[in-house]
């Protein structure tokens, strides 16, 4: 798929996950606009997965550890066809399949239920690892927050996948610099990310998280090295998209109001 | 299988977990042991030796192993997860509720020298609060095996059951207890004694002393009941019934502090269906002082003489 075909997918993604947010009155818009580029590329470019067996052993791995970001999940895997489209309007219901965090024991095509930060990267190592026993060529692909950065299961993770020598695993940290209350930098700085995870022995490559050709360039199976795990630094923006939102702390988890909701919805509209 | 073990010897039942595990791991190259720096107090080394890729030492680093456990078995493999019980459900409390539990993962974690087996290093090291902590979450098992045939049985068990079991093992010697070839079965109690006047409940390394303590009381004219409960998640509510309506009072022994372990869950069936008297024997609600794991069972009430004075004093209880 070329990088406008899968801009024009992302830009489906975007206003349906904007829709779902202003109806269920609740979601973390910021943090899935700046990661739905991400996911789209993965889906439907990078990932070898059948919608229509969603447990097959050889497939690959995504685990989305920033699981707040659940919704631009949920309407990627409805895209993809792994829920039906119009289930995303369960969003957050009682009783849906669909609450604020991914459960892999309820929705086809989650692999890991994410929500505590610093949980995916262990779980992708075990996967990576779990594919070299079998000598396998799935691969594992993890995508966390850059404020989830600062949870030290992280770095246990990283040290385990040079010492492992997972070439097979990859992590793209989605690095809008704003965590939910206050810029990362202002927080606890975690950043840079890539002398620290070169230092640590991993492979390591810096791109726009917004332009899907770098995106799908550096996911690709050519841009692995071989013996070393890499990591992604995709710079993004949270609220990518939407003029008010974009940068702006205040939309972690904020609600369009329904003038919002409709200049939102008329700016991802006149984008594509 | 079976583990010969010269009679009245004590057994550090560590080593019929490992030969088990290596026995299951010849015939199932999924089987995976993944542990924290331990190789050598999970009495690993031989497996290694057998199958170095297949052990997964992750060092210091217990949320990341527990992680770990959870990716190898959505990659299909049977992770056997084994660090000190104190750290493995300490450390990594939130990866075993998220990664183990709620996402209902085949891991098997392995929590060794459980209890107060490292008595002297003292309550840093002590894993007495992890019934409690691990039986709070859905989807676990929670196995605490009495002696050396348990041990076997139960980890026999674990390696084909397709979900998330926690085995709390010790290595505090032990005697034989339960027969050659005993055959595990989830949520059951097995009744090593029976008895009229009052049950004693107990697992793990207390089983054996709640036995020296019905000697004790049958020597004095009281008939006890004794009752190894291993599985403290699903607790045998129909065993515990039984005890209640047959027996008139239950004494709980465990290597555990009183909140929250084995002798809450019995009470969780008794209030619920027939109230009898109970007493809840274990370490009541402090850090243990310095002392040796048998010390401290001593200290805390459980030598059989100890456990024999409570079930006298619960006796006057009974309506």
């Amino acid at each position: 798929m070329t990088p406008s075909e899968l801009r024009v997918i992302a830009n489906r993604i975007r206003r349906r996950d904007l829709q779902a947010v202003f109806e269920a009155g609740a979601g973390h818009i910021g943090g899935e606009m700046s990661v739905t580029d991400i996911l789209t590329a993965l889906y439907f470019r990078v990932l070898n997965i059948d919608p229509a067996h969603p447990d097959v052993p050889d497939r690959d791995r995504l685990v989305l550890s920033k699981g707040h970001t659940a919704c631009a999940l949920y309407v990627t895997l409805a895209e993809k066809g792994f829920i039906p489209k119009d289930e995303i309007s369960t969003f957050l219901k009682p009783h849906s399949r669909l609450n604020g965090h991914p459960n892999r024991t309820k929705v086809p095509g989650v692999e890991a239920n994410t929500g505590p930060l610093g949980h995916g990267l262990p779980i992708g190592v075990g996967m990576a690892m779990a594919a070299k026993l079998d000598k396998a060529d799935w691969r594992t692909f993890v995508v966390t927050g850059d404020g989830e950065m600062q949870e030290g299961s992280n770095w246990e993770a990283i040290m385990a996948a040079a010492q492992f020598k997972l070439d097979n695993l990859t992590l793209i940290i989605d690095h809008n610099r704003l965590q939910q209350g206050a810029r990362v930098a202002d927080t606890n700085n975690v950043a840079p990310f890539a002398p620290k995870l070169e230092a640590f022995g991993w492979a390591v490559e810096e791109i726009d998280g917004h332009d899907m050709a770098a995106i799908s360039a550096a996911l690709d199976r050519g841009a692995i090295t071989p013996g070393k795990p890499k990591c992604i630094v995709a710079h993004t923006f949270k609220g990518k998209g939407v003029s008010f939102m974009t940068d702006d702390v205040a939309w972690h988890h904020k609600v369009p109001s329904a003038d919002q909701y409709k200049q939102a919805m008329r700016e991802l509209e006149e984008a594509v | 299988m079976t583990i010969p073990v010269p009679p009245g010897q004590l057994y550090d039942c560590r080593d019929a977990f490992v030969a088990t595990l290596e026995a299951l791991a010849q015939k199932n190259s999924d089987i995976i042991a993944v542990c924290n720096d331990s190789v050598g107090s999970s009495k690993l080394g031989g497996f290694r030796d057998r199958w170095p890729d297949r052990l997964v030492n992750v060092g210091i680093a217990e949320q990341n192993m527990v992680g770990v456990g959870a990716g190898l078995a959505n990659g299909g493999k049977i992770p056997f997860v084994c660090a000190a019980s104190c750290f493995l459900t300490g450390r990594a409390l939130e990866q075993i509720k998220a990664d183990i539990a709620y996402t209902n993962t085949n891991v098997k974690l392995c929590g060794i020298s459980s209890g107060m087996a490292y008595g002297e290093l003292g309550p840093t090291h002590h894993s007495i609060e992890d019934f409690a902590w691990i039986r709070a979450l859905p989807n676990i098992p929670v196995i605490a095996p009495a002696d050396r045939a348990e041990t076997i049985a139960a980890v026999e068990w674990s390696a084909q059951y397709e979900g998330p079991v926690f085995l709390r093992l010790s290595r505090v010697g032990v005697p034989d207890l339960l027969p050659e070839g005993h055959v595990f079965e989830l949520g059951k109690a097995n009744m090593l004694r029976d008895g009229t006047d009052l049950t004693i409940i107990a697992n793990g390394v207390l089983t054996h002393r709640a036995m020296a303590a019905a000697q004790v009381l049958a020597a004095r004219g009281v008939s006890a009941r004794v009752l190894n409960m291993a599985t403290v998640r699903p607790i045998d509510r129909d065993a515990v019934l039984a005890a209640a309506n047959e027996t008139g009072a239950i004494l709980t022994c465990e290597e555990h502090t009183v909140f929250g372990g084995l002798g809450s869950a019995v009470a969780e069936v008794v209030v619920e269906t027939r109230p009898v008297p109970m007493k809840l024997l274990g370490v009541p609600g402090i850090f243990a002082p310095t002392g040796s794991a048998n010390f401290l069972l001593d200290e805390f009430g459980m030598s059989p003489e100890g456990i024999a004075a409570s079930a006298a004093e619960l006796m006057k209880k009974k309506a």
